[in-house]
């Protein structure tokens, strides 16, 4: 026995002697992870939020979060000698005169776009996929928890500054808040400690940004991850692969190297970018005053839709009884988005009420096997897609030579035609993929080769696929559709008939496939040949 | 049933195929040497870091195409620190590839559903303890908890109510009076109606004492565009013309929308357009929206001149500025 040995049983001997968790370690430590590259995207999102306690940490060593007026006399030429808030010229001097503290604020930057784009493209890939699925759902909520989170940690992380640009962000959330039905203006005075700005939200939304919010994520962030591990990763189809088992690598050492590096791999882009690519340049915006703007304001990305919405919204302001109502504000600014997180949250329990499929289900979905919900998200994606480029139409239009009108009109048609369209479209683009698979497990793959028989005809020859591959294109279940009687033995309407009907009616829409291809009919097949 | 479907088989899990370096013990060695170098660059990567941090001098610049003028310090901190750490990470995800084992391993799933006897259990177990603490027959605790728990839930919001003051009248008001006189911003300097020509924007705020300290939340509520047109470029009514001076009419520059600064004036067209949502407003007439969301025109500052001919108001504002609330009535 080694040294080396030795040391690593006494190690293993320390903490079993205190904990008896021998045969937990044993058990966990040889746990088996599927490899696929989409399973990194949960990875990016926890890696950049590590990233993001770091960096933030750093920042908090010198930023001042404080409205106190300050004359600035940093090394910024241009800014010298005006009026700004402390939390501004806190934020230019970590800008210029803290060394690496502009890299620190870009990587931190840098670093929320990237969390904010890996939460998004993973909740694509588990939507996708159907990952969601029995016994998986709560994962789901929790995720779409700590995506809503991270729009409001995001949109908090940028009003810091306390720039020209943020300020704006701040007065239109302020709008928000005060155009809320009877408590509006009370819970706007509460929020800015009276009227807008004042001299609070800065120390308040400071708080929330490096304390009260990070709390939860990593509360969230822990339970999120320990569920992914207790449950077991779901995996791809594929031979050998099934409902009752996991085939991957273990975590030690493969897994931990694998994950170890890519942590390494994302903060070292992360830091790449924060090097080279310039964003939020906040000295360029001017400390915030109420009564200027500059032109082309615009927010983080993941915040343009909702912004693109605002825009888009018809002028309706309505007065009842002495009482304005802003619908303008409210549909785009509160309810359409709390319409879109709820359905968003509730979509695995819809689902399995609509198809009444409520077993578990570890092996994932090819997005084509699910025509519906892939239209679905493709619908969902559009709309959110219109939003967003509404969000930039002042930049589009001078980009390229429209006028604003153009945009707007287009956006706001678009918004309502396009969604069902993306649907229609994806739907059919699905079932033409299953087609596709069909014909190729039938018939084989088409290999170019022209031959011409002896009696004149030139046919192309097919070459018969892979088991493997034909296991794939056909290893996925198709449910027949939900027949609930909406009359009962008599003939007479059940209790419930209309709900009966409506779900036979979307489970019917969710069992639509074109039939996969099977044994017995290939056999047919090479009878005929 | 001899017409039964018979479906495409698992053909199972392919063989394993082994990589170069777990039969060739030269490929072992240069995928053990790469994965070293990857460390040796990680580590030149922190070298350029210390340098840039001690030795660069924050005020170097210099041209890099695509990037443009960069900051010499700044870069090499920042490229050094990407290197070291993508470098390791990059070492090893290479290692594990190479040269830690890569058969696939099979771990079998189970039902998380428990056995139907422990479910029972269970169940029991909690009805059990439920009925032990009588919760069900001693209906007067059961109503006085709740009563208790429900308003222990007053405490916490209450104590957060000095987050702030209420209202009061602070949305419907601002510091424009009958005779305030409307000074430049910035300059604070108070304005002739000659010093404005036809075509020409001025932001303005009203007038404060010497020395007086202007606060961001006034500015918020105060700030207006004066705009000098040709009278007879006007389409108002009798009301709205009589609170212009000489074609110069006076809006205020927060949004009726969502509060931005309106800040964009097209001379063309006389139209205002707010940068943040495309909210479009027709200056001849009185600020009527034309596009976008806002559902109300800008409120209109009544002004004329005092009588060392510098414009002051007439009169506030005509109605709240700024964006919406629930109580305000027009």
């Amino acid at each position: 026995m080694t040294a080396r040995e030795r040391i690593a049983g006494n190690v293993a001997g320390y903490v079993d002697d205190r904990t008896g968790a021998a045969k937990w370690m044993k058990k966990n430590l040889t746990k088996v992870f599927p490899d696929h590259w989409s399973f990194l995207l949960g990875e990016i999102c926890l890696y950049s939020f590590v990233i993001l306690l770091l960096s933030g940490t750093f920042l908090t060593f010198w930023y001042d979060p404080s409205m106190r007026e300050v004359v600035y006399e940093g090394s910024y030429e241009p800014l010298q000698g005006l009026e700004m808030s402390a939390a501004y010229a806190s934020t230019l001097d970590i800008s210029f005169e803290v060394r690496g503290g502009l890299l620190m604020r870009q990587i931190h930057h840098w670093a929320a776009l990237i969390f904010m784009v890996g939460i998004v493209v993973h909740l694509m890939r588990v939507y996708f996929t159907g990952a969601f699925r029995k016994p998986r759902e709560t994962n789901w909520v929790i995720g779409v928890g700590l995506l809503t989170l991270g729009i409001v940690e995001g949109f908090l992380g940028y009003s810091l500054p306390d720039d020209l640009l943020s300020g704006t962000g701040i007065r239109i959330a302020e709008a928000i808040i005060q155009a809320l039905p009877v408590v509006g203006s009370y819970l706007a005075f509460f929020t800015f400690g009276g009227a807008f700005p004042g001299v609070a939200f800065i120390p308040r939304i400071y708080t929330v940004h490096i304390l009260l919010l990070p709390g939860i994520f990593l509360a969230l962030i822990t339970v999120h991850l320990m569920l992914v591990w207790y449950q077991k990763h779901t995996q791809f189809p594929g031979p050998g692969r099934t409902e009752k088992n996991v085939v991957g690598y273990p975590l030690m050492p493969v897994y931990m190297a694998k994950a170890g590096g890519f942590f390494f791999i994302v903060f070292g882009v992360t830091a790449f970018l924060g090097a080279v690519a310039s964003i939020n340049p906040i000295w360029l915006y001017g400390p915030y005053t109420p009564g200027q703007v500059s032109a082309g304001s615009q927010p983080d990305w993941y915040m343009g839709w909702l912004d693109g919405l605002v825009r888009m919204a018809p002028p309706i302001e309505t007065v009842t009884f002495g009482y304005t109502i802003s619908w303008n504000i409210l549909i785009p600014g509160l309810i359409l988005p709390g319409i879109m997180f709820t359905a968003l949250a509730l979509y695995p329990f819809i689902e399995s009420w609509a198809t009444g499929d409520k077993r578990e289900h570890h092996l994932l979905d090819r997005p084509r096997n699910a025509p519906t919900r892939t239209a679905i998200g493709a619908m969902a994606l559009t709309f959110t897609l219109v939003c967003l480029l509404n969000g930039g139409n002042d930049i589009i239009a001078t980009t390229f030579d429209l006028t604003i009108n153009q945009m707007m009109w287009f956006s706001r048609i678009g918004v309502i035609v396009l969604p069902p369209l993306a649907y229609v479209i994806t739907k059919r683009l699905c079932l033409s993929l299953q087609r596709a698979d069909r014909d190729l497990v039938l018939h084989g793959r088409e290999t170019g080769r022209l031959v011409r028989m002896p009696n004149g005809e030139f046919t192309e020859i097919h070459e018969p696929i892979s088991a493997e591959k034909a296991w794939l294109l056909t290893s996925h279940e198709q449910l027949a559709p939900l027949e609930l009687p909406d009359l009962d033995g008599g003939g007479v309407r059940r209790p419930g008939a209309i709900k009966n009907k409506i779900r036979n009616r979307i489970s019917r829409s969710m069992a639509t496939a074109v039939p996969k291809a099977t044994q017995s009919e290939r056999k047919e097949l090479e009878g005929h040949h | 049933m001899s017409n039964e479907i018979e479906l495409i088989k698992d053909p199972g899990l392919p063989a394993h195929v082994h990589r170069r370096a777990d039969t060739d013990p030269k490929a072992a060695a240069r995928a053990e040497r790469q994965v070293a170098t990857l460390f040796i660059l990680s580590a030149l990567g922190t070298v350029v870091l210390v340098y840039s941090y001690l030795f660069v001098d924050e005020d170097i610049f210099f041209f890099i195409p695509v990037l443009g003028n960069t900051n010499a310090h700044q870069l090499g901190l920042g490229m050094g620190m990407a290197i070291a750490l993508f470098c390791i990470g990059a070492g090893l995800i290479h290692w594990a590839k190479t040269l830690m084992p890569d058969e696939e391993v099979i771990a079998q799933r189970h039902e998380f559903k428990s056995e139907d006897e422990d479910r029972e259990d269970f169940v029991k177990t909690v009805k059990a303890g439920a009925a032990a603490a009588g919760l069900g027959r001693r209906p007067l605790i059961k109503r006085t908890l709740g009563a208790a728990l429900g308003l222990s839930a007053i405490s916490p919001v209450l104590l957060l109510g000095d987050l702030g003051p209420l209202p009061g009248n602070q949305l419907k008001t601002t510091s424009w009076k009958k005779g305030t006189r409307l000074v430049t911003d910035p300059g604070d300097r108070p304005l002739r109606p000659q010093d404005l020509e036809v075509g020409a924007v001025a932001q303005t705020l009203p007038e404060i004492a010497p020395g007086e300290h202007r606060s961001l939340n006034d500015i918020g509520k105060d700030a207006v565009l004066l705009i000098r047109l040709r009278p007879e470029e006007f389409n108002l009514d009798a009301e709205r013309l009589s609170w212009t001076y000489e074609g110069i009419i006076a809006f205020s520059k927060i949004c009726s929308h969502m509060g931005c600064a309106v800040a964009l004036y097209e001379q063309q067209t006389k139209h205002l357009l707010c940068p943040c949502h495309q909210s479009t407003f027709d200056v001849t007439r009185a600020a009527k929206v034309i596009f976008g969301p806002s559902a109300r025109p800008l409120p209109q500052l009544p002004i004329t001149i005092d009588a060392e001919g510098y414009l002051v108001a007439q009169a506030p504002f005509n109605e709240p500025v700024g964006p919406s609330f629930w109580e305000r009535s027009t």
